[in-house]
């Protein structure tokens, strides 16, 4: 076949499903009107660790309108049967809801109320009495034992460090951060004899399938899991929690469909979140900054029923050339809930150490920050000897210095004012490790010119939805307006998780290969078909453009899609299309990378941090889908400056107790504390990386976003500030 | 939220008969139906008075204004005459909650609002000021946005109004309208320090309505502006705040009025740095002396020893933008 032209891909549209969100039709998970649905409000354990002594639900029944109220001394018990196969569930025993009396961490669910009315719900959740045996909970690193360190090494660090002209030794501690969306999670479950239906807020309707399959014992044909959008997730929605099951069992047991919604208060400990970090650094150098040995030792915050892990370790092992590498990545074990990935995962973390530590570097070593990055530019990955795909860094490094100004910076922190504002420059470089798994697509062509193409997959904002469609626009020949994609049911053809990058590259691979063979198809059925005007035709000739199919070079000769399938009686032509993965092993070192640039205005006597502007230049493969691409970037400095500036889950020791578990105390930026803001792509593709050139935005466009502020910070003040978030305190 | 039931007032004799059998007023409702969702208030009866003539902002004889207790935050706020002759007041609100929230809530329900204390809205904690005799978990717990002063051993919560630090600054007055008729109470009066009884919280008598709240007239020329400083540049909550009024004339500050917020259980007038105001010609000197003075009797907690700092700072910065440098 020939190449397709590229119309859709690459064109800055907007969302094809913008029409249904801002009119209020598309769909929520909470939204979906199940015939005879009663509501589920759940009561969370308000110790921080013990055991259940007593339940007393006598108040609660005795609301008008409660059905039931189940906590585990009258539950069934539930298989649980182990879920390690394909699923998100960190290492460890699982959250079993009501299964024993015993409370692992503050919040976790110990009952819920069930009634025909969310209000009668709700009023009989604060009469639910539960009595308990407390203890004190562990939820402090600074005074818990870690696990058996993660390790790894390359040459001897200690030495090189000993014998490294320059020497420093650095600690950074960076808050818990919850993800927030938007859309609270919610839950309906509605069982259909031994069938179960979920509508559920969720990136990964195949692993909350999985997970309820394994929970309740069911096969996996027997659990339908619907999704279709998703109003923001930012990494909560990538596991099945307690709640879902909750909403399963309320219905089992009821008889009767079943909605949960989780209030604000509960996500934060009703799902993960981004764990705290100590990071410390030991770096050595030579004079002219060149690393010559890095120790990273990671302290990160896990439950103590499970062992989350992320990718903490990757950016100390890859980013810069250094011949000796240690590292050690302790969890310690805390009675928390389980966290889970958040934006940038393990990068935007790691970033923060590793790109404030090289700031420090360069102002130590007096060379700009810029250039002391590229001479520890690799040549190769040296952690693996691989080869890199596709690696622009200096380009961003250089694209943004000019877009930026950073000419303009002066590199004496203090000298720079505005009023009562001290005006600093920062920047950091930024590396995502994105995903590519296995995925699958299907697409039907229907005789009236229309195609639908199907994929589990799912839309938490950053527009698979479109983004896929012009994919699949470009690859049939057809047009956006007639190219329908569904996405979000469990029934679809499978999917890796919504997250880590991996979507574009791996459903989008999927979608690719599946209208390429339906192209195919019909290109085949032409050249065969005595009465086509492309009978005869050489394959390769011909190309599909507006549903029509033509010889290239010769727009007359041709005929459309609709003509094709009529003559041959066929009321469609379908294709199941499949992405197997990269290559294993890997032949690429591949990664996506960008460089963040930010001016901060400070407030030293009051304590105020103000970003002023922010460009970020990215290294992503191909750009799909522009405008989207451009709101994800927007997005993630967002985000950024969250984590930066404000974002900090706070948890009271004396009992595990989350003390800001609401939007008014977690703050997040409003817009008033976001500035100008610019993103650029550069242009290209990565072939290495997979058949669509793409390489992953969703999660880089946060890493290095914290690091370049608290960079700017100190060009400003002349105060580092090793601690996220950058509080007023820290700055007085 | 408890069950409750809901009548709607259409005069005030209706009102003050329905707060007398035991009915709480709601008009905006901003943080009343927040508390009953956390059920943190329970009511059982609740009264909507947002039919009573109390809308109303007027300049009173003597020059000074009368805003009535059903003005909302963003009406005060827009009103002409609040811009012109307090602006610190204008300010103040312009500075508080969201603009939705400005729209729903009202100059009476402003001041009765309760704390933003962590673990009083968490009826599973500690709390004297929700549960006498419970405990006050935030002495020891987190306590960040918590009072430095006027706090007791029982309670250290602030109280989070913005707009009553400028009214406390100002020395207005709150109006009440009770079955005993009328009566008008300084504002230094109307909230009170926690003490041993932190759940009682103003003067107010069961069933009493807050008609209006009225700010003195001042000597003219009156400069005045309100500074907040707070994590995030909007929608939420002061660390520290400073609601400055200068009457200078002749080179000469002859009245100063000034008050801090975010700092107090009650909004915190600072009349040491009045007096050293007072008689004394502007200059980036006296500022700094003057501000020294506000955090007096300071008793910060384990999260909030940058507070004291802070509020100095905070308050010489909102003299000189008020009274200008040299």
């Amino acid at each position: 076949m020939s190449p397709q032209p590229q119309a859709a891909v690459g064109a800055p549209l907007s969302r094809v499903e913008g029409r249904l969100k801002v009119t209020g039709e598309a769909q929520y998970a909470a939204e979906f009107d199940v015939d005879g649905v009663v509501h589920a409000v759940i009561v969370d354990a308000s110790i921080g660790r013990g055991r259940i002594t007593g339940v007393d639900t006598r108040d609660a029944e005795a609301v008008p309108g409660v059905l039931r109220v189940i906590h585990h001394g009258n539950a069934p018990r539930l298989p649980y049967r182990d879920n390690s196969n394909g699923s998100n569930n960190p290492a460890g025993r699982r959250l079993r809801v009501f299964q024993d009396d015993r409370v692992l961490f503050h919040g976790q669910p110990v009952a819920v109320v069930i009634a025909t009315t969310l209000e009668a719900a709700q009023h009989g959740a604060s009469l639910v009495k539960v009595r308990y045996d407390a203890q004190r909970p562990s939820t402090d690193m600074a005074d818990a034992e870690a696990d058996e360190p993660t390790r790894y090494a390359r040459g001897d660090a200690e030495a090189g460090l000993r014998d490294a002209a320059v020497r420093m030794d650095l600690t950074y501690r960076m808050a818990r951060n919850h993800h927030n969306p938007m859309e609270p999670h919610a839950t309906i479950a509605r069982w259909d004899g031994n069938r179960l239906t979920v509508w559920d807020k969720t990136q990964w309707v195949v692993g909350t399938q999985t997970e309820l399959a394994t929970v309740f014992d069911l096969p996996m044909e027997s659990v339908r899991v619907i999704s279709p959008f998703v109003g923001g997730g930012f990494g909560s929605g990538l596991r099945c929690w307690p709640h879902v099951v909750v909403a399963a069992l309320a219905a089992r047991e009821t008889k009767r469909p079943v909605k949960v919604v989780l209030s604000r208060k509960q996500q934060y400990f009703g799902t993960g979140f981004r764990p705290s970090y100590e990071y410390r650094l030991r770096l050595g150098s030579d004079r002219r900054g060149r690393l010559r040995a890095v120790v990273h030792e990671m302290d990160a915050e896990t439950s103590s029923y499970e062992t989350f892990d992320e990718a903490i370790m990757l950016a100390g092992q890859m980013f810069y050339s250094t011949p000796n590498v240690s590292q050690a990545y302790r969890k310690v074990p805390l009675d928390v809930n389980t966290p889970i990935w958040m934006r940038g995962p393990g990068f935007a973390n790691a970033s923060f150490a590793i790109e404030s530590a090289m700031d420090e570097l360069a102002h130590r070593l007096r060379i700009d920050p810029i250039e002391l990055r590229l001479r520890n530019e690799p040549a190769e990955d040296e952690s693996n000897g691989l080869p890199w795909s596709t690696r622009r860094l200096r380009e961003c490094y250089t694209v943004g210095a000019r877009e930026f100004g950073w000419h303009r910076r002066n590199p004496k922190p203090r000298s720079t004012r505005d009023g009562d504002w001290l005006i600093g420059l920062g920047m950091a470089a930024a590396v995502y490790d994105p995903g590519r798994m296995p995925a699958q697509a299907r697409v039907r062509l229907d005789a009236d010119g229309t195609a639908v193409v199907e994929a589990a997959s799912s839309d938490m904002g950053p527009g698979t939805y479109t983004s896929q469609t012009q994919v699949a626009a470009d690859a049939l020949g057809l047009t956006m307006r007639t190219v329908t994609f569904r996405l979000g049911d469990s029934r679809y053809p499978r999917t890796p998780p919504h997250g880590g990058s991996m979507t574009m590259a791996s459903v989008g691979s999927a979608t690719l290969d599946a209208c390429n063979k339906v192209r195919g198809q019909a290109i085949e059925l032409a050249v065969e078909d005595e009465e086509s005007p492309l009978y005869g035709v050489r394959v390769e000739d011909i190309v599909v453009r507006s549903g029509r199919l033509h010889v290239q070079g010769d727009p007359t000769r041709g005929e459309t899609y609709q003509r094709l399938l009529a003559r041959n009686n066929l009321t469609h032509l379908q294709a199941n299309g499949s992405y197997a993965g990269p290559p294993d092993p890997e032949r690429h070192s591949y990664y996506s990378y960008g460089a963040v640039f930010t001016e901060v205005g400070v407030d030293a006597t009051l304590g105020l941090v103000r970003v002023r502007r922010m460009l970020g230049v990215y290294d992503v493969g191909r750009i799909v889908s522009p405008k989207l691409a451009d709101s994800q970037a927007l997005g993630g400095m967002v985000g950024g400056i969250g984590q930066a500036l404000l974002e900090h889950t706070v948890t009271d020791h004396r009992d595990g107790r989350i003390v800001n578990a609401d939007l008014a105390g977690y703050l997040v930026p409003v817009n008033a504390d976001i500035p100008d803001l610019k993103a650029i792509y550069l242009e290209g593709e990565d072939m290495q990386a997979d058949p669509l050139g793409v390489k992953g935005v969703g999660e880089i466009v946060q890493v290095g976003v914290a690091s370049a502020i608290a960079n700017a910070v100190f060009n400003a003040t002349g105060r580092r500030i090793r601690e996220l978030p950058i509080t007023a305190e820290a700055l007085l | 939220m408890h069950p409750f039931s809901f009548t709607k007032a259409a005069t005030t004799r209706e009102a003050l008969d329905a707060g007398r059998r035991g009915g709480r007023y709601i008009a905006g409702g901003t943080t009343l139906v927040d508390l009953m969702r956390e059920t943190v208030e329970r009511p059982e009866a609740l009264v909507d008075i947002s039919d009573l003539p109390l809308r109303e902002v007027r300049v009173t004889e003597r020059g000074g204004l009368r805003i009535g207790a059903l003005v909302s935050m963003s009406q005060t706020a827009a009103h002409p005459k609040v811009r012109s002759l307090f602006p610190v007041v204008s300010e103040a609100l312009e500075l508080s909650a969201s603009a939705q929230l400005r729209n729903m809530a009202t100059i009476g329900g402003n001041i009765m609002q309760r704390t933003r204390c962590t673990y009083f809205r968490d009826v599973t904690a500690d709390c004297n000021k929700r549960e006498p005799g419970s405990g006050c978990a935030a002495l020891h717990g987190f306590n960040r946005m918590h009072a430095i002063l006027g706090t007791s051993d029982s309670c250290v919560a602030t109280h989070a109004s913005d707009v009553a630090v400028a009214f406390a600054a100002l020395d207005a007055s709150v109006h009440l309208l009770g079955p005993d008729g009328e009566r008008r109470i300084p504002f230094a009066d109307f909230l009170l320090r926690p003490g041993n009884t932190p759940n009682r919280e103003q003067t107010i008598r069961q069933g009493e309505l807050i008609t209006a709240v009225e700010i003195p007239a001042l000597p003219r020329p009156l400069k005045s502006g309100y500074l907040k400083v707070r994590d995030r540049q909007s929608y939420e909550f002061a660390l520290t705040s400073a609601a400055v009024a200068l009457h200078v004339r002749g080179g000469v500050i002859r009245e100063a009025k000034v008050a801090a917020g975010g700092v107090g259980t009650v909004p915190w007038k600072l009349p040491a740095v009045e007096r050293a105001l007072v008689g004394e010609r502007p200059s980036d000197a006296l500022w700094t002396a003057a501000a020294e003075q506000a955090a007096q009797g300071a008793r910060p907690l384990s999260g909030n020893r940058f507070k004291v700092e802070l509020l100095k700072r905070t308050v010489e910065r909102q003299l000189r933008i008020v009274g200008g440098t040299k």
